[in-house]
């Protein structure tokens, strides 16, 4: 393995082995449910089997009386003590009343109800078997567009099941369809919920201490700056004594940011139960119903204008987001789709009538790829279509109406600016991967013996660093802009080189990519330098913007490492050319036979790590009082230079980088079996300046899994009346290796401008198989009248609208219209 | 939903076992799991937890030389057991040669899945020296890792059953 210098020179850009493997590898990764506490108590939550219910009354005597069982909390004693939480939203939104345990109805299958807390796990699941809770059933709202009729409201307070609204027109829409040669109508689409589904299930523990009224958790939640904020001022308790930390995290892909609810709930139940620490294990079944799904969102009524090239002019829709029973992070994803306005196409007029909902179904949370696959599925969908309808060629369809490279750095109709890309590289380098030309061959062949075969191409785009500002868009009395990560970097008081961040890894090998960008500075070997990672509020290294979400801690964090490291540098220059009596010019940072050290080229004379750091900590009589400043323990907050974005317009530049993937996939549904089958599959991605190669293409395959999974595998569920039906991962089914076919990888470098080292954020990825499958199904059954229309597809719903008729029909859903204009293509 | 008072104890069962070499005795509730029992009662926690229902295998260990799910085995089924955990891999504080191919090939990322993968490529190796891609994935059907998509954990397996045939 690769344990060098990329090109003999920088640590950046090398295939520098994973530093977390050592305790990883061997069974000794620290995680939450690893952590046991002196006088623990085990909790374990009572969920409502109902969808919608009054709640007329909970008993807990009898669980109470359990002997080993420490106290219950309900709903209604936890209303009578906190505020309920921050809600985003404006308007009627603010009237949601959103506690941690439902107080006087129950919204959703599996929401908490009430809190037991025992001696042990097993206890605590025997009492909460006996508290009795009766319900009273009401009508259950399980579709976004049933829910805004108001039939049935779920927040009493709000009146409507509408959380959001909002326009955004950009261009000259009408004068477009009006000079249009093509205008094709797409009357339903359908984008469905998922969860990329963590294999660690969400942790807590939490003591409300009574020693010093401070509440202290260990947990696994990934985005602990935000759910600081949102548990202060829900217990009442200031931010400065309420410590997080967290270590380990077997993944999270944005689920566990929304799990401060359970973190409320654990606090809480320790505060009644006299200050013993709580700690809460969800169970798989629980983390399927009630921890966060992915957003579920509706086209409605789209028109597109093309000109006779099968250039997309305008794109006119209304869109409908489902948010499941309770906003949390929500509305933010009614504009965060927006930082990927136009996709990768080129076109500049569009209206998109946007509306978010409350179902009684789980709460959503941001889910690898969040809110931006929703809309560039639906991008792509709307292109696939009108290409298949024009007669264009996927591929030249995509050149048509691609930004082109040289028009980088691009400005879209609302004002994101995109960095850097190169899209028809991209189709290039993956129609050579999987061998285009000849799958094409060999698809006309299968054709004419009947078999469904198709290609399909998805492009697609992962914007990182997030401008905060954007918040303003949904609410203007949002108090958030800008973004920003803190690093703090040090030498120990032996002269060890210590670097903590804000950022709290689930397997993103943090620990790595750190310690590469601190040895270039430092000139020394990554193994020299310690990385805390994982979160901990008392490390004073985080931002309220601190955590690992959305694509960004190789622009956000690895640029605050950076400043630290920088930062420390310079003041050891200032320490070493005093000791070393010569200038800042003449000093060189290297190792010697003493380790790590700063030398004087004029004269041979060095200083190690361990003689800079005793006389700045242990040995400080010596050090002249104008160094008196010199610490060698460096914070640095690095900021994206953001602006506040124009909030009546919804303009503005939202996200600092924009990675972009390109995939392609061969299909074929089986003509009896009706099964979908992925025959050959290419992913190309770029994400800039490349930190660690083989750390990046291992996010690019994991992104790629769980978009193939969710594409034909993966879907929450719900019957009629709100009983999920895929509680368990066997009802779920994530993708596993059988299912997964061998990925092509390929690799395109645009460097961001955006960034200090040319990098951008990666790892969410676009959901780009969502895309591509639903593109190469389209191609293998156009032919057979079907319009893919959901982003779920597997082999019941294929036989559902192949042989049944049922849904899906191409006839029924898409309208092309062919205008005068069309005669005459110039091509 | 049950009318009447859980009873108030309930008798326990001594179990003895040897997990990686080491023998324990516990007295122990018949329905406790035999993953709670080692992270529980012995402390092993490098055997996880991720779906309750035997689909994903984050809990996986070898118990007399096969396999087993730990999340839905009866801790008094393992009594008079041997049992390999993760723990038990690495040698004198060495690498086993799987934990290293996972590494060198970049087979984890946030390492919840990997103790179990680690022991179904050790049950699959022990039977089949030269395992071909389609033995690879079946080998860990019954493995789920949500992070990396699989393609590095094929390479791990194969380049752990190459290292091992070139030892």
């Amino acid at each position: 393995m690769a344990d060098e210098k990329q090109n003999g020179k920088r640590w950046v850009g090398a295939s520098l082995p994973r530093k977390e493997e050592s305790r990883l590898l061997r069974g000794l990764g620290k995680f939450a449910d690893d952590i046991k506490l002196r006088e623990m108590l085990y909790l374990r939550f009572v969920r409502s089997p109902y969808a919608h219910a009054r709640i007329v009354s909970v008993d807990t005597s009898a669980a109470e009386a359990l002997p080993g069982v420490a106290c219950v909390l309900t709903g209604a004693e936890i209303a009578a003590q906190t505020q309920p939480f921050i809600e985003i939203g404006p308007g009627p939104a603010q009237n949601i009343k959103d506690y941690p345990l439902a107080v006087t109805r129950a919204r959703y299958q599996g929401e908490p109800v009430a809190a037991v807390v025992a001696d042990s796990a097993a206890l605590a699941d025997d009492a909460a078997e006996l508290v009795q809770v009766e319900y009273e059933a009401l009508d259950p709202v399980m579709d976004a567009e049933d829910a805004l009729t108001d039939k049935s409201i779920l927040h009493e307070g709000a009146a409507t099941n509408q959380v959001w609204n909002g326009v955004w027109e950009f261009g000259d829409v009408e004068q477009a369809f009006r000079d249009a040669a093509y205008v094709v109508n797409i009357d339903r689409m359908h984008f469905h919920r998922f969860s990329s589904t963590p294999l660690e299930n969400n942790v807590v523990i939490g003591q409300w201490d009574p020693k010093d009224e401070h509440i202290y958790y260990q947990c696994n939640n990934s985005f602990p700056s935000f759910a600081v904020q949102f548990l202060s001022s829900h217990l009442g308790v200031p931010i400065d004594r309420i410590r997080v930390q967290t270590a380990d995290i077997g993944g999270s892909f944005g689920i566990k940011i929304t799990s401060y609810p359970q973190m409320a709930v654990c606090a809480l139940a320790s505060k009644k139960a006299g200050g013993r620490p709580v700690k809460w294990v969800e169970s798989r079944s629980e983390h399927m119903v009630s921890s966060a799904h992915g957003n579920e969102r509706t086209f409605r009524k789209t028109r597109v204008a093309l000109d006779r090239d099968g250039v997309i002019t305008a794109i006119d829709s209304h869109h409908i987001d489902d948010c499941g029973a309770y906003p949390r992070y929500e509305p933010l994803g009614c504009v965060i789709w927006s930082q990927v306005f136009p996709g990768v196409y080129r076109f500049k007029n569009a209206r998109i009538d946007f509306t978010q909902a409350v179902t009684n179904k789980c709460p959503v949370g941001p889910n690898r790829g969040y809110s931006r696959m929703q809309h560039l599925w639906f991008l792509e969908r709307v292109v696939d279509i009108c290409a298949h309808q024009i007669g264009i060629p996927a591929d030249e369809m995509r050149l048509k109406n691609y930004v082109r490279p040289e028009e980088f750095p691009y400005l879209t109709p609302n004002g994101c600016i995109y960095d850097s890309g190169n899209y028809p590289k991209m189709l290039e380098v993956g129609k050579k991967l999987i061998g285009w030309d000849d799958w094409k061959a060999k698809q006309a062949a299968a054709r004419a013996e009947g078999r469904l075969i198709g290609i399909g191409i998805g492009t697609t785009l992962d914007s990182g660093t997030n401008n905060f500002g954007q918040s303003q868009i949904v609410n203007p009395y949002a108090p958030f802009s800008g973004n920003s990560q803190g690093a703090n970097c040090k030498l120990d008081i032996y002269g060890e080189v210590v670097v903590a961040v804000g950022s709290c890894p689930q397997g993103q090998g943090h620990e790595t990519t750190a310690a590469q960008v601190v040895a270039d500075v430092l000139g020394i070997h990554p193994d020299k330098i310690t990385v805390r990672t994982g979160f901990d509020t008392e490390r004073n290294v985080h931002t309220g913007f601190s955590g690992t979400y959305a694509s960004q801690f190789a622009v956000s964090g690895l640029s605050a490492v950076h400043g630290a490291a920088q930062k420390l540098k310079a003041e050891m220059k200032r320490l070493a050319g005093h000791v070393l009596e010569t200038t800042e010019d003449d000093l060189e940072f290297g190792s010697g036979e003493q380790g790590p050290e700063v030398r004087a080229k004029s004269t041979g004379k060095s200083i190690n790590y361990w003689g800079l750091a005793n006389i700045v900590n242990v040995n400080s009589a010596v050090l002249p009082e104008e160094m008196y400043d010199v610490t060698l323990n460096c914070r640095y907050v690095w900021r994206a230079p953001f602006k506040v974005p124009d909030k009546e317009r919804k303009y503005g530049q939202l996200t600092l980088t924009y990675a972009s993937q390109l995939h392609i996939a061969v299909m074929e549904v089986d003509r009896e079996t009706f099964i979908p089958k992925i025959l050959d599959y290419v992913a190309v991605d770029d994400c800039g300046t490349v930190i660690n190669p083989p750390i990046v293409e291992g996010q690019v395959y994991g992104a790629t899994a769980h978009g193939i999974g969710a594409a034909l595998m993966e879907s929450c569920v719900y019957d009629e009346v709100g009983n999920m039906l895929t509680s368990t991962f066997s009802d779920y089914i994530p993708i596993t290796a059988v299912n997964m076919p061998k990925v092509k990888y390929g690799h395109v470098c645009t460097p961001s401008p955006h960034s200090y080292s040319g990098a951008k954020g990666m790892g969410e990825g676009g959901a780009a198989p969502i895309h591509t499958i639903s593109a190469a199904l389209q191609d293998a059954l156009y032919a057979s009248g079907v319009f893919i229309h959901d982003s779920f597809n597997n082999a019941d719903s294929i036989f559902r609208v192949l042989a049944k008729k049922e849904g899906g029909q191409l006839a029924e859903l898409v309208k092309l219209e062919k205008r005068a204009q069309a005669n005459g293509a110039t091509k | 939903m049950p009318e009447t008072a859980m009873p108030e104890t309930i008798e326990k069962i001594s179990v003895t076992l040897k997990v990686n070499g080491k023998e324990y005795q516990r007295l122990v509730e018949p329905r406790m799991l035999l993953v709670e029992f080692l992270r529980e009662e012995l402390d092993l926690t490098g055997t996880h937890v991720g779906c309750d229902t035997t689909y994903c295998g984050a809990c996986t260990v070898l118990m007399n030389g096969a396999s087993v799910k730990s999340c839905t085995t009866f801790a008094v089924q393992a009594d008079g057991a041997e049992l390999l955990t993760v723990e038990g891999l690495a040698h004198n504080g060495e690498l086993h040669p799987i934990q290293k191919a996972f590494g060198d090939a970049y087979g984890l990322q946030c390492g919840y899945c990997t103790p179990g993968l680690l022991i179904s490529t050790y049950q699959l190796l022990e039977h089949n020296t030269s395992p071909n891609e389609k033995d690879i994935r079946k080998a860990i059907a019954g493995n789920t890792c949500r992070c990396t998509g699989y393609q590095n954990i094929f390479k791990a397996i194969q380049l752990a059953a190459d290292n091992r045939k070139g030892a």
